[in-house]
């Protein structure tokens, strides 16, 4: 581990403020962060914190209004356009009037893929996310974990290495959310990829993240960025282990430094 | 209670049945064919009374059957016995109407009550019920205006106007052609898409959809009674000025609704677009029309209405000899009310049919929408 690996999102005094009616709004403040290829880092905080808006800057969906901020070595909006990235929203976002492989096509047809290609990488995305067999059925056939994860594939199926998601679990029971988490953990061994996970969640930050970066409001603005000591090979059970709790303890004093328990 | 919840119908009607059973004859003193009808009310009260006593307990079919025969029997017996007697009819004539439709109303709400299996039945229970619904409609026109003698002028009696439909076929689908083959197939199919294109134009220019849009609900607000005396000086007698008419009512419609269909896909599906760096075209087609679907095709509908009202409003004012609003203005003028009503009947036949194909065909491209998603 004597080489540092590249970095892939650099920010550096990263703010964004929005001009409302009732005054301007400070969403982001004085962020700097640096992740680097193959992280799985975790943005933790309460609402209104920025860490949605934060991964928005990245997938440039929000522009920036202070500092810098690269994606791969180049702006955010360079990034998007040579599709640098794979972003999976808080809803599944499937579209009804596709079937699921259909919906996994999406960013294939898009990007001009041919018909054997795009058949080619629809089984290998579904087989990912273990939604093999069910490419014929329409969304509102499925459930809503299984939607979820066929927005995984969808957001997997054009090999970004860069994975955004924005609370993608934050809909489902907690049963469901606690596969798909082990889920995710295999995939992201699987396919190395760097992942940037937004959560509400403690337990889901601690046991999915290398890092955890803890976010406050009011500016939104980084509070601790905690480095996890936890093995890459995780089974659920781990979460009941003191090394666990210990990191899980650390977040919590995270956000309540950050005042963020006040009201 | 639950007894007389259940069968208040054959109840009414058996009521009914024996007072008019006491007013016999049918007919008024002085009638050309009297007729008795103490047949027709034994058959009422016997349909009446065997599904009240002895088939209390049994199905909903069952029950329906009978009412079904009971109704229609003495219904048919009762129009039959109007030939020589129209306006001779007495109150005991009406009465037996009357428990006669108590009958068919009783027969429906058994028929509603039937939860069948199979999907061929229930599609052929879907049917039935408003067949049952409007053939009633048609008898007690049929009674009404027979009976009681109503001037042909006012209102003729549905018999006369399918006699005058089966006689004028010639004349009729001739009129069809004119009206319906030309002016309306055409101006809807014009009006349509160009209403489609100017509202994707809208779409990408914004200049267009500030400008335009208002003067559009202008335009759409235009009476068509006066424009269609202007469409007529421009593009003369024949059915192009009864179709420019018809793009005139049908354009906006279109227009509005699919601007607004447009704008109907959530910001998430559009994020998820700018994320794989789609382009416009890449997301009009994409995302954009597909979900905007269910509104141009509500506005397909709204318009197969309306270029069917437009087309034959116009032809009064000036038309070749043919044409279905065409001959209501003048079949009316003439006093061939049967004749009128003929051309009213094809046309709420083809305004129906049209109506159902656009719906059937939205039902095939707009499967996944919500509304269309159960069963």
């Amino acid at each position: 581990m004597s080489v540092t690996p590249p970095s892939v999102v650099s920010a550096r005094k990263l703010g964004l403020t929005f001009q409302t009616g009732d005054g301007p709004v400070h969403a982001l403040s004085n962020v700097d962060l640096e992740v680097r290829k193959g992280d799985f880092v975790s943005f933790i905080g309460p609402s209104g914190c920025g860490k949605t808006t934060f991964l928005r800057v990245i997938a440039d969906l929000e522009k920036n209004t202070d500092g810098e901020i690269t994606v791969n070595g180049m702006t955010p909006e360079e990034a998007r356009k040579s599709r640098s990235y794979g972003y999976v929203f808080q809803a599944p976002a499937l579209y009804p009037w596709r079937t699921i492989e259909k919906n996994v096509a999406l960013p294939l047809e898009i990007m001009g893929h041919s018909a054997a290609e795009r058949a080619k990488r629809i089984e290998r995305t579904l087989d990912l996310v273990n939604l093999s067999g069910f490419g014929k059925k329409y969304p509102w056939q499925l459930s809503g974990g299984m939607q979820q994860r066929a927005s995984i594939a969808r957001a997997l199926a054009f090999d970004a290495d860069l994975l955004l998601m924005d609370e993608p679990f934050g809909a489902l029971d907690e049963i469901v959310r606690d596969h798909l988490n082990a889920q995710l953990l295999k995939l992201w061994a699987r396919t190395e990829k760097t992942i940037c996970f937004v959560t509400h969640s403690i337990p889901e930050a601690v046991y999915l993240s290398t890092r955890i970066v803890v976010m406050s409001p009011r500016p939104g603005r980084v509070t601790d960025v905690i480095e996890s000591t936890l093995p890459k090979e995780r089974p659920l059970e781990i979460r009941e282990t003191p090394e666990f709790l210990e990191i899980a303890h650390r977040v919590r004093e995270g956000l309540r430094a950050g005042h963020s328990y006040e009201e | 209670m639950r007894r007389l919840k259940r069968n208040w119908q054959p109840l009414l009607a058996s009521t009914l049945t024996a007072i008019s059973a006491a007013w016999l004859p049918l007919t008024l003193p002085g009638a050309p064919v009297p007729i008795q009808g103490m047949t027709i009310a034994l058959l009422l009260l016997a349909a009446a009374l065997n599904v009240i006593l002895t088939l209390e307990d049994r199905g909903h079919a069952v029950r329906a059957g009978v009412l079904f025969i009971g109704a229609h029997i003495s219904a048919g017996m009762l129009l039959s016995g109007l030939d020589g007697n129209e306006g001779q009819m007495s109150a005991s004539f009406f009465l037996m109407i009357a428990a006669s439709w108590l009958l068919a109303w009783g027969t429906v709400s058994e028929l509603a009550q039937i939860e069948p299996r199979s999907s061929a039945a229930r599609s052929f229970l879907r049917l039935l019920i408003p067949a049952i619904f409007g053939v009633w409609i048609l008898i007690i026109w049929e009674a009404i205006t027979r009976g009681a003698g109503i001037p042909f002028i006012l209102l003729p009696p549905p018999s006369a106007i399918g006699a005058r439909i089966a006689g004028s076929v010639a004349t009729l689908w001739a009129d069809v052609q004119q009206t319906i083959f030309k002016a309306v197939l055409f101006g809807y199919v014009v009006g349509c898409a160009s209403g489609f294109a100017v509202a994707i134009l809208a779409d990408r220019f914004a200049f267009l959809r500030r400008g335009l849009i208002p003067i559009g609900n202008m335009v759409s607000a235009l009476p068509i009674i006066g424009v269609a005396p202007i469409m007529v000086m421009w593009f003369g007698f024949d059915w192009q000025s009864k179709a420019a008419v018809v793009i005139i009512m049908t354009f906006f419609p279109m227009l509005v609704n699919t601007v607004a269909g447009l704008a109907t896909a959530g910001s998430m599906e559009r994020d998820l677009m700018r994320s794989y760096a789609s382009d416009y075209w890449q997301t009009l087609i994409k995302l954009r029309l597909p979900a905007a679907m269910p509104f141009i095709f509500n506005a397909l509908k709204i318009n197969s209405t309306l270029a069917l009202i437009g087309a034959i409003v116009a032809e009064f004012f000036g038309t070749p000899i043919v044409g279905m609003g065409f001959r209501i203005s003048t079949e009316i003028g003439r006093m061939n009310v049967d004749m009128v009503w003929a051309e009213i009947a094809v046309a709420a036949l083809i305004g129906s049919v049209f109506y159902g194909v656009v719906a059937l065909v939205e039902r095939a491209t707009t499967f996944w929408h919500p509304s269309n998603r159960g069963g």
